[in-house]
C-alpha cells in the first residue's frame, strides 16, 4: 500500500528541503577506444561535473604476452619481438636486450657497431619526441604542430630506414654487432659496407633540420600564452613521489632529478661525447614537455658527434654459428626515451631464455596516474595523461 | 507570395553559400598553415569539395542509438540549423538589398543566435552518453557566458548609432564617415569577435567539441546527414556572425569613395569581402591556437569581458551625452 500520511508528509519535505541535493558522481570510461589514450588504455574515471576524484587505470586491452613468447624463442628471433614493445622507437627496445645477451655470453662489440647502434638509438629518440611534441599539442587542442611534426620525423624516419632496411621495426641487431646496412651495395665477406652511402651528409643535414625544428617547436608550442595557461602548474609531480613510483626517464628529469642511465651505465658509448641532460624544476606539464623538447637538441648533437668520429672496424664480433647463452642471469637497463626499460634475463643454457621479464617505462609512468590525477579537472586529465607521453605498447607489452 | 518565396530562396541559397565559402577557406587556410596538400582532386583545384563533402554525409546512413530520446534528439540540429539560417535574414547587403530590415534587426539578431543553445543541449542530452552529455552541458555554460559580452558589446554600437536597425547602423556610419570600429568601438569590437569566436565554439574555445576529451562533444552520437547540418550550421554561423561584426563596426556594405547610387552593385561584393577578412582572421586563430580549459573561458567571460563591455557601454554614454 502507498498511502501518504499527512503529517508525516510535511516532515519528509522540510527534511529534504534543508538537506543538501544530492548528486551522484558519474563513473566516465576514458577509453579503451578514446582519441587521447594513446592507444587503448582504460581509465575508470569518478568525475562530479568537470572534476575528476578518482582514476583507475585498467590495462592488458593490448596485451600481445611477448615475455612468455619469449621463452619459446631463440635469442635471434627476441629482436623482432622486442621491436614491437614501444614502436615508435622501435629500436632502443632492442639495445638493452641484446645487451644483455652479449653479457651473458661474454662477447666484446666492436667499437664501431656500438657507435652505429648509438647514433640509431639516439635517432629513435628523436624521433619519438617528435611523436610527443605533436601528439601533446593535439590533446591541449593545437591541430598544426602535429603536421610540422610528423614532417621533420620522417626525415629521421627516412635515416633510418636506409639503415635498417625498416622504418619502425628495425630488426637489426645482432648478438654481437650489428647486421650489414641495407643501403650498402653488396655485402660479400670481403667488402662489407656499414653505412648506406651518402650516410654522413644527409644525417648532417637532418639533424641541423632536427635542431631546427625544435627551436621551432619552442616558439610555437612554447611561446603560446594558452599552452601556458594550459600546461604550467598543472599536474605538479613532487620529486619523492616521482622517486616512490619508479618513475623514470623525462617525466623523471623534468621534476628535478638528474636521473640519466645513458651516463650511468655503461650500456653505450655515451662517454665519449659532451652533451647536457636538461631537467625542469616544478615537475608540471609544461616542464615534461620543455625537458623532452631540449632533450631532442641533445641527442641531435650526440649525433652530430658520433657521425664525425666513427671509429673504423668490424661490425661483429666473433660468434658461434649457433647461439647458445651460457646459464645465468642479468639485468640490463638503458634509458629509453620513455624512460628506463630493462630486460631480466634468465638463461638455462639453451637457444632460448628460460625467463624474460621486461621492464618497460610507460608501465611504471602509467601507475602514477590516479595520484596525479586526483582532484584534476577533465580536460586536465587529458593534459596530464598525454604529459606522460606512454605507449600502450610499452605498458602492456 | 512568390516574394516571400523569392525571399526564403534566397536567405537558404546564402546560408549555403557562406558556408561552402567558409568551409574553402577553413580547410585551404589549413593546408596553408600547415604544409600539408588540403583538397586538391574535386574540381578546379579542389574548390567543388565541399560538395563532395555534402554528398559523402548525405549517403552516409543516420544512425539513430538506442538509447537515445528519439524525437529530441531528430530535431536537436534543426535548431541549431534554423539559428544558423534566420540571421542572414537581416544582414544587408544594401539598403534596398534586405530581406527584412528590422527596426530592432541587432536584438534580433542576438536573439536568435541564441536559439542555438537549446539545440546543442538537447543534443547532448537527448543522445545518451556521457560524453554528448558533458558537451551539451559545457555548451549550454559557453552560451549562456558568452551571449552577455555579445550583446552589450553591440550596446555601445546602439548607442553610438541611436538606432537598432542593421541598415541605420550603417548608414550612421557612413554620416561619420568612419566605420564604428576605428571611431570609438574597437573595444567592443574586439569583444564582439572574441564573443562570437565562443559563439560559434571555434578554438580555442572549442571545448563543447573538445575532441581530445570528449570525443566529438554534443555531436558523438550524430552521424549521416543530421551530423551534415551540425557542420554546415557551424560554418553558416560563422560566416553570418562575420557578416553582422562587418556591418555592426567595419561599415558593412558601404565603401568609401564610390557613388552612392551604384551601391546595390558594389554593397555585395563589400560585404563578403569584408565578411571573409575576418573569417579568415577565425581560420588563423583555429589553426594556431591550443584550447582554453572551461573554467578559464568562464572566467575570462565573466570577470573580463563583461566588465569591459560594461566599461565600454559607460564610455560611450558618457560620450555621447558631452558630445
Amino acid at each position: 500500500m502507498n498511502t501518504i500520511d499527512p503529517q508525516n508528509f510535511q516532515t519528509i519535505s522540510e527534511a529534504s528541503v534543508s538537506v543538501e541535493i544530492e548528486t551522484e558522481d558519474m563513473t566516465l570510461n576514458i577509453g579503451p577506444q578514446h582519441p587521447s589514450t594513446h592507444g587503448v588504455l582504460r581509465l575508470v574515471a569518478k568525475v562530479d561535473g568537470e572534476k575528476v576524484y578518482n582514476v583507475e587505470p585498467v590495462l592488458g586491452y593490448m596485451h600481445r604476452g611477448y615475455e612468455k613468447l619469449a621463452e619459446v624463442r631463440t635469442y635471434p628471433q627476441i629482436t623482432t619481438l622486442v621491436n614491437r614493445i614501444d614502436w615508435v622507437a622501435g629500436f632502443s627496445n632492442e639495445i638493452p636486450f641484446i645487451a644483455g645477451a652479449e653479457r651473458l655470453m661474454e662477447i666484446e662489440v666492436p667499437e664501431r657497431a656500438k657507435q652505429i647502434r648509438l647514433i640509431l638509438t639516439e635517432m629513435a629518440r628523436i624521433c619519438s619526441h617528435f611523436v610527443f611534441n605533436g601528439a601533446y599539442a593535439l590533446e591541449v587542442g593545437a591541430l598544426t604542430p602535429i603536421f610540422y611534426a610528423m614532417e621533420d620525423r620522417e626525415r629521421v624516419l627516412d635515416l633510418i630506414e636506409s639503415v635498417t632496411g625498416g622504418r619502425f621495426h628495425p630488426n637489426f641487431n645482432r648478438i654481437g654487432g650489428v647486421k650489414p646496412a641495407a643501403g650498402s651495395g653488396p655485402t660479400t665477406k670481403k667488402n662489407i659496407q656499414d653505412l648506406p652511402a651518402g650516410f654522413y651528409r644527409d644525417t648532417k643535414i637532418a639533424m641541423d633540420k632536427v635542431i631546427e625544428a625544435a627551436d621551432k617547436f619552442q616558439n610555437l608550442i612554447g611561446g603560446n600564452e594558452v599552452f601556458h595557461k594550459r600546461t604550467k602548474n598543472i599536474g605538479v609531480l613532487s620529486k619523492e613521489t616521482a622517486e616512490a613510483y619508479g618513475v623514470s626517464g623525462p617525466i623523471l628529469r623534468a621534476s628535478g632529478v638528474k636521473s640519466d642511465l645513458r651516463t650511468q651505465t655503461d650500456y653505450l658509448p655515451y662517454d665519449k661525447f659532451d652533451f647536457e641532460i636538461p631537467i625542469g624544476q616544478n615537475g608540471d606539464c609544461y616542464d615534461r614537455w620543455d625537458v623532452r623538447t631540449r632533450e631532442m637538441i641533445e641527442s641531435a648533437k650526440i649525433v652530430l658527434q658520433a657521425i664525425e668520429d666513427m671509429p673504423s672496424g668490424p661490425l661483429q664480433a666473433k660468434v658461434p654459428k649457433v647461439i647458445k647463452v651460457p646459464a645465468g642471469r642479468t639485468y640490463v637497463r638503458a634509458e629509453n626515451p620513455k624512460g628506463e626499460m630493462g630486460y631480466y634475463i634468465v638463461s638455462e643454457g639453451g637457444l632460448g631464455p628460460y625467463r624474460l621479464k621486461v621492464r618497460t617505462a610507460s608501465f611504471s609512468n602509467v601507475s602514477i596516474l590516479p595520484v596525479m590525477l586526483e582532484g584534476a579537472l577533465l580536460p586536465d586529465l587529458i593534459a596530464i595523461m598525454g604529459s606522460l607521453d606512454f605507449v600502450l605498447g610499452d605498458v602492456d607489452r | 507570395m512568390t516574394d516571400v518565396l523569392i525571399k526564403v530562396g534566397f536567405v537558404a541559397l546564402a546560408a549555403l553559400n557562406g558556408a561552402v565559402i567558409f568551409t574553402i577557406m577553413d580547410v585551404k587556410g589549413a593546408s596553408w598553415m600547415q604544409r600539408r596538400p588540403g583538397p586538391l582532386h574535386v574540381g578546379l583545384r579542389g574548390f567543388i569539395f565541399p560538395l563532395a563533402e555534402i554528398l559523402k554525409f548525405v549517403q552516409k546512413e543516420d544512425i539513430i542509438p538506442t538509447d537515445v530520446d528519439r524525437p529530441v534528439f531528430k530535431w536537436a540540429p534543426a535548431y541549431v540549423v534554423i539559428s544558423a539560417v534566420a540571421l542572414f535574414a537581416v544582414v544587408p547587403l544594401s539598403p534596398t538589398l534586405v530581406v527584412a530590415d528590422l527596426e530592432l534587426g541587432v536584438f534580433f539578431a542576438l536573439a536568435i543566435s541564441s536559439l542555438s543553445t537549446i539545440g546543442v543541449l538537447t543534443a547532448g542530452w537527448s543522445s545518451a552518453n556521457k560524453f554528448s552529455l558533458m558537451g551539451g552541458l559545457r555548451a549550454a555554460g559557453q552560451l549562456i557566458a558568452y551571449e552577455l559580452p555579445l550583446i552589450l558589446a553591440v550596446v555601445g554600437v546602439v548607442i553610438q548609432a541611436e538606432t537598432m536597425s542593421l541598415v541605420g547602423i550603417v548608414e550612421k556610419q557612413i554620416e561619420w564617415g568612419v566605420p564604428f570600429a576605428f571611431s570609438g568601438q574597437i573595444v567592443a569590437f574586439l569583444i564582439f569577435m572574441v564573443a562570437a569566436t565562443a559563439e560559434m565554439m571555434r578554438v580555442p574555445f572549442d571545448m563543447p567539441i573538445g575532441e581530445s576529451e570528449l570525443t566529438m562533444g554534443f555531436m558523438t552520437e550524430y552521424s549521416g546527414i543530421r551530423f551534415l547540418i551540425f557542420y554546415i550550421s557551424e560554418y553558416m554561423s560563422m560566416f553570418v556572425l562575420c557578416a553582422i561584426a562587418s556591418t555592426l563596426f567595419l561599415g558593412g556594405y558601404h565603401l568609401p569613395f564610390l557613388p552612392v547610387e551604384w551601391v546595390n552593385i558594389y554593397g555585395p561584393i563589400s560585404l563578403i569581402t569584408k565578411t571573409v577578412i575576418l573569417g579568415f582572421i577565425l581560420v588563423a586563430v583555429r589553426w594556431s591556437f591550443p584550447r582554453f580549459r572551461e573554467d578559464q573561458l568562464q572566467s575570462l567571460a565573466w570577470k573580463f569581458l563583461i566588465p569591459a563591455s560594461l566599461l565600454n557601454i559607460l564610455v560611450t554614454a558618457i560620450l555621447k551625452v558631452v558630445l
